[in-house]
């Protein structure tokens, strides 16, 4: 090896050095980007209501005030908004998951007139915003007596086209040589959805769960809509008293605490379900 | 049920009849699994969306039944309407801003992140935190930290040297940007899984080819992921675009419309008009605009995706 070639390797192993280094550069402010906004949010919690804001920043707080998280369930209804957000999440994912695969079931493996109409129905409804027609649905719900129960959100969430739609895409690439078989054994279509479809789908209705909890819990815009008496809240409305409040600043404490508290399961949901959610998204996401 | 429903050879007497039979079978099959999910369905989006059309060409109180009153709405919707315009205006503002913005940004960090490297999927984790977590608390931790005078953020950019930074949310000027940066930190992370899963289907080989050929980074960029990603750009977009049209919870929590009418938004325009004041009919007026402006871009882009694919 001579030492003509000997220099441009070492040249191009400085630039890759070099490259490597703005690459992490730029990922790292980045990330402080999207994650310092929780970091404050978290340190707020914990400071007094006059500590929020100072001069400088102050990132950790001076004196740790648990108490805030210990205040917030006796000086607001927390209590009973994430009660009323866990049941709300907890049946609208059970409802969405059970209809939703059901009528995915069909839409994918039975085969009969006006069947792709009526899929086309449910895609092209994806693309309508709530807003559009949420005047005439809370026209209904009024005249049914529903405003203002929990059953509002309820109906609402549970019927989506977005269950039926990432399910099917699944069914989608489970082989049909599968049921044909299993009807050649005897099985009905029932039968080969709960025995053969149902196991073979549990990571997407992993993603569906998840996907499903964490947007009933996050939904602010049809609870605002609808529930009216404080004890009715989810946790989202909930935090808005916080911000409405005419004395507002002596809440901050409390504000970023019950935000820390909406937040905190959705974390940890997250965390723990993290490839179901990419895996969600994918397949919803790629093939539209 | 019986387990006849389909048969690879019909016998050879009476086909026709056997057919209509089983095909009868076969709807009402069909049927009885997707009705659970239908009835709900229909009940309360199909029913719904077919039910403003007619009473946005009426006239409808908080009380009493709707009153036909024709195109009335609609005349005075693009006519007379300043709050509208205003409306159409900011939500045209935050869209136009807030599409390329994230398009750029999430498309940069996936990009950044297709390789194999460490710490990837903790950054990955980062940027999907934001999109999942609840828009009204990071709206009004956004909010605090965007306080003029005693915020992170001016205090931030006054330590740079910045000696009159704006006053974002309580600023009519700069409210709107200041929603646009939450929006734009809140979905880039969501985009960018888009992006990534879209890049793993870009075969190897191409790149390399496209090295052996002497194309550069960049080159290579512009001539094969750019190209390759076609369909993965063309679905973020359209999502892109109609969510930033019908943009409502982030702007309801951070600003409510204000200061002013600064970033009032065609959604938040429906509610006041429909739960604030009321006017059933004239809001969902603006609905079916909402609803058109939707339709349309949609069919647009799906016309260019599939002109520039010829």
């Amino acid at each position: 090896m001579t030492a003509a070639t000997r220099r441009p390797r070492r040249a191009r192993r400085l630039r890759e050095r070099i490259g490597k280094g703005v690459l992490y550069a730029c990922l790292i402010a980045a990330a402080a980007f999207l994650l310092v906004p929780f970091f404050w949010m978290l340190s707020s919690s914990l400071k007094q209501n006059n500590q929020v804001f100072t001069i400088p920043i102050r990132w950790i707080p001076e004196t740790f005030k648990w108490s805030n998280y210990v205040d917030i369930w006796t000086k607001s209804g927390m209590s009973d908004w994430l009660k009323n957000t866990m049941i709300l999440s907890v049946v609208v994912t059970l409802l969405q998951v059970f209809t939703g695969s059901f009528a995915a079931y069909g839409f994918s493996r039975i085969r009969f007139p006006g069947r792709d109409v009526l899929f086309l129905g449910y895609i092209a409804t994806i693309a309508v915003p709530w807003q559009a027609y949420m005047i005439p649905q809370y026209k209904m719900m009024a005249s049914l007596g529903l405003v203002d129960t929990l059953w509002s959100i309820i109906l609402l969430q549970a019927f989506g086209a977005f269950g039926v739609f990432l399910m099917k895409q699944f069914y989608e690439t489970i082989p049909e040589d599968l049921s044909e078989s299993a009807r050649l054994d005897g099985l009905s279509e029932y039968g080969i959805y709960r025995r053969i479809m149902l196991p073979l789908s549990v990571p997407a209705i992993a993603s569906l769960s998840l996907l499903m909890f964490v947007t009933t819990w996050n939904d602010f815009l049809g609870p605002r809509l609808y529930l009216r008496t404080p004890s009715n809240f989810t946790i989202q409305v909930g935090l808005k008293v916080f911000q409405a409040d005419p004395q507002g600043s002596s809440m901050y404490g409390l504000m970023f605490t019950g935000s820390v508290l909406s937040v905190l399961p959705i974390a940890i949901i997250f965390m723990a379900g993290q490839r179901y959610f990419v895996e969600g998204i994918a397949t919803t996401g790629m093939k539209g | 049920m019986s387990t006849t429903a389909i048969e690879p050879a019909p016998p050879p007497t009476r086909p026709r009849k056997r057919r209509s039979a089983l095909r009868w079978h076969n709807t009402l099959r069909g049927w009885s699994f997707i009705a659970p999910n239908f009835i709900g369905f229909a009940a309360l989006t199909l029913v719904p969306i077919i039910i403003l059309f007619y009473v946005s060409l009426t006239e409808w109180g908080a009380l009493g039944d709707p009153k036909w009153i024709g195109e009335e709405n609609f005349t005075k919707l693009f006519t007379r309407d300043m709050r509208f315009r205003t409306a159409l205006w900011n939500t045209l503002y935050y869209t136009i801003v807030h599409m390329p913005l994230t398009l750029v940004a999430s498309l940069g960090l996936a990009v950044l992140l297709n390789r194999k490297m460490r710490g990837a999927a903790f950054f990955r984790t980062a940027a999907f935190f934001p999109y999942i977590t609840s828009i009204v608390a990071i709206a009004m931790v956004w909010n605090l930290m965007f306080s003029p005078d005693y915020g992170p953020i001016n205090q931030i950019l006054r330590f740079f040297g910045v000696d009159n930074p704006p006053g974002w949310t309580v600023s009519s000027t700069w409210a709107m940007p200041a929603v646009i940066v939450v929006g734009t930190w809140r979905e880039m992370g969501y985009y960018m899984l888009l992006f990534l899963a879209g890049l793993q289907t870009i075969p190897r080989e191409l790149y390399e080819a496209a090295t052996v050929d002497g194309a550069g980074a960049w080159s290579r960029f512009w001539h094969v992921t750019v190209p390759c990603l076609r369909p993965t750009t063309f679905f973020v977009t359209v999502m892109l675009t109609i969510g930033s049209m019908k943009v409502f919870d982030l702007v309801f929590v951070m600003t409510e419309g204000g200061p002013g009418r600064s970033t009032l938004v065609i959604s938040q325009l429906i509610w006041q008009q429909a739960f604030a004041e009321g006017d059933f009919g004239y809001a969902s007026a603006i609905s079916v605009v909402l609803f058109a402006i939707c339709l349309v871009l949609t069919l647009i882009q799906f016309w260019v995706n599939r002109r520039a694919e010829r």
